[in-house]
């Protein structure tokens, strides 16, 4: 399958205080067209930056990423016109009702029938009924569902979810994947995935990509990288690979 | 450049209004008091009669004149600092949207807001105190242009600002046009200003309509030298400050500081 993100020798570097802090360092990926793939590691391991990097929110250091076969420099508007991204961490402003932001956004894309779109979208995550209160009103699971919905409002090709489930209560962070898997199913949306939850990531993702202090550590099916470990479960993958060369007295 | 995206950004800051009273107060309530202030003591100096000078004219002119700078300033700077407060400037950047589409929503608000204020404003003047601000023609329109303008390229630049440094600055919003006020002659001329401080002055496109608008009291015509002086400033300006956002922008991007802007 052609790849939809392709990432070569990344590099990003802060200056902070004068001192130099590699957050992303000579990273090197592919996403394959209609996967779900996790991009794992511990705090700081450099997730959030390389999504940023993709979104053409923060600038790499050195290195290239192009989507759909195209760079960012040149190509921003054609490329985030089939792009979205969601996470429980930037919001939807709370002092709009539901259906302004939904409408709001979809003009953004320059969605043509943004009732239409509207509406079947609020089908699908069963929010309808929400569209006309404030979203300052809304749960934390109707938020998710609501910035989900905000998501798919382009018919995006790529997805980028960042911790789409941190903060929900089992039941309806399982209900979420169940929506992320069928939406990749329907619509054979490519989505690359971050979250601190093992389980989850071995449930919905194809393949996943674990990096840890900005490298690339090791990339692969979740049941391969716990075969190839030798441990019981993707956790225990985690663990190991997040503590590579630590001793016991540098953990916290 | 697309329409569309300008559009949806001024009509989602357009639903807010007519539910939002704190808003509304800031469109209506806050300038008229103002104006009501000065208006009752442009009428008392009037009695007074000093040298038969049009005092309720110089006076509620410069008021609706400074009113129109301030808005025009802290219209483009709200709006921004309102993605901020509601931690949406993420969401609007993984858009197509474009720095300048996002800028042209503000300053076309603004417009909007202002066009607003000014027609209450212009109409509680004639009403109360017998003052029109176009009571010597439509030669006014140009100098209100270019007010707006220099309202703009301030506001723009508290953006810049604030981009940079994080919401730590944000006290500029509100700040900024004070720092101006003293040095752009609003209610007195030029030559008030000791002699260094009138170079300052001389360099502020506002300056310039301030002294044009006095001039067209005092004597019913309009100093074009004053208006060409005001555009050619606050082009140099304005490009400047574009100047001076795109680089701030590019060094928010490469240090990562948008997500820090909202945390």
């Amino acid at each position: 399958m052609p790849a939809i993100i392709s990432v070569k020798n990344l590099v990003k570097r802060f200056v902070n205080s004068g001192k130099t802090v590699t957050a992303v360092d000579d990273l090197s990926f592919e996403i394959a067209e209609g996967s779900i793939t996790g991009l794992l590691g511990p705090n700081g391991a450099g997730k959030t930056t390389t999504i940023q990097m993709i979104l053409d929110l923060i600038t790499p250091t050195a290195g290239t990423i192009q989507v759909f076969g195209l760079d960012m420099k040149h190509n921003r508007e054609q490329i985030l016109s089939q792009v979205n991204f969601s996470s429980p961490y930037v919001s939807l402003p709370s002092n709009l009702k539901v259906w302004e932001n939904l409408y709001t956004f979809a003009r953004l894309y320059g969605v043509k029938d943004i009732k239409g779109k509207v509406d079947s979208l609020a089908d699908f995550f069963a929010i309808r009924d929400l569209l006309p209160r404030m979203t300052s009103s809304l749960s934390t699971g109707q938020l998710t569902r609501l910035n989900l919905t905000k998501s798919l409002l382009n018919d995006p090709k790529l997805l980028l979810l960042d911790e789409p489930t941190a903060s929900l209560d089992p039941d309806i962070a399982d209900r979420t994947r169940k929506l992320l898997v069928r939406i990749r199913k329907e619509r054979g949306i490519t989505m690359l995935y971050t979250s601190h939850n093992m389980e989850e990531i071995a449930e919905i993702c194809d393949r996943v990509i674990f990096i840890n202090k900005g490298k690339w550590r090791d990339d692969g099916t979740p049941q391969d990288l716990v075969s190839k470990y030798g441990r019981k479960d993707l956790n225990e993958v985690f663990l190991a690979l997040a503590r590579e060369g630590q001793t016991e007295e540098a953990m916290p | 450049m697309k329409f569309h995206r300008i559009k949806a950004l001024i009509i989602r800051q357009l639903y807010l209004y007519p539910r939002s009273f704190p808003r509304l107060m800031d469109v209506f309530f806050w300038p008229v008091l103002e104006l009501l202030v000065w208006g009752f003591l442009s009428v008392y100096l009037a009695k007074l009669n000093l040298n038969n000078v049009n005092i309720i004219s110089f006076l509620l002119g410069a008021l609706i004149f400074w009113e129109l700078l301030n808005r025009s300033q802290q219209a483009v700077t709200i709006a921004f600092l309102e993605d901020v407060w509601e931690k949406n400037l993420l969401n609007l950047f993984v858009t197509p949207v474009r720095i300048i589409e996002f800028l042209l929503s503000t300053v076309v608000l603004g417009l909007v807001r202002i066009l607003t204020q000014g027609a209450v404003l212009g109409l509680i003047a004639l009403v109360l105190y017998h003052f029109n601000i176009f009571q010597f023609g439509f030669y006014t329109l140009p100098f209100v242009v270019s007010l707006l303008i220099f309202g703009w390229i301030l506001g723009l630049f508290v953006v810049a600002i604030i981009l940079r440094f994080g919401t730590t600055a944000q006290v500029l919003a509100f700040g900024i046009i004070f720092l101006v006020q003293p040095f752009t002659a609003v209610f007195y001329p030029v030559s008030a200003l000791p002699a260094a401080l009138q170079w300052v002055a001389y360099a502020l496109p506002s300056t310039y309509v301030f002294e044009g608008m006095r001039a067209i009291i005092a004597s019913g015509t309009v100093d074009v030298w004053t208006l060409v002086m005001s555009f050619a400033l606050d082009l140099v300006y304005l490009v400047l400050v574009f100047w001076f956002f795109y680089s701030m922008f590019r060094k928010v991007k490469e240090r990562g500081l948008l997500l820090k802007l909202e945390s």
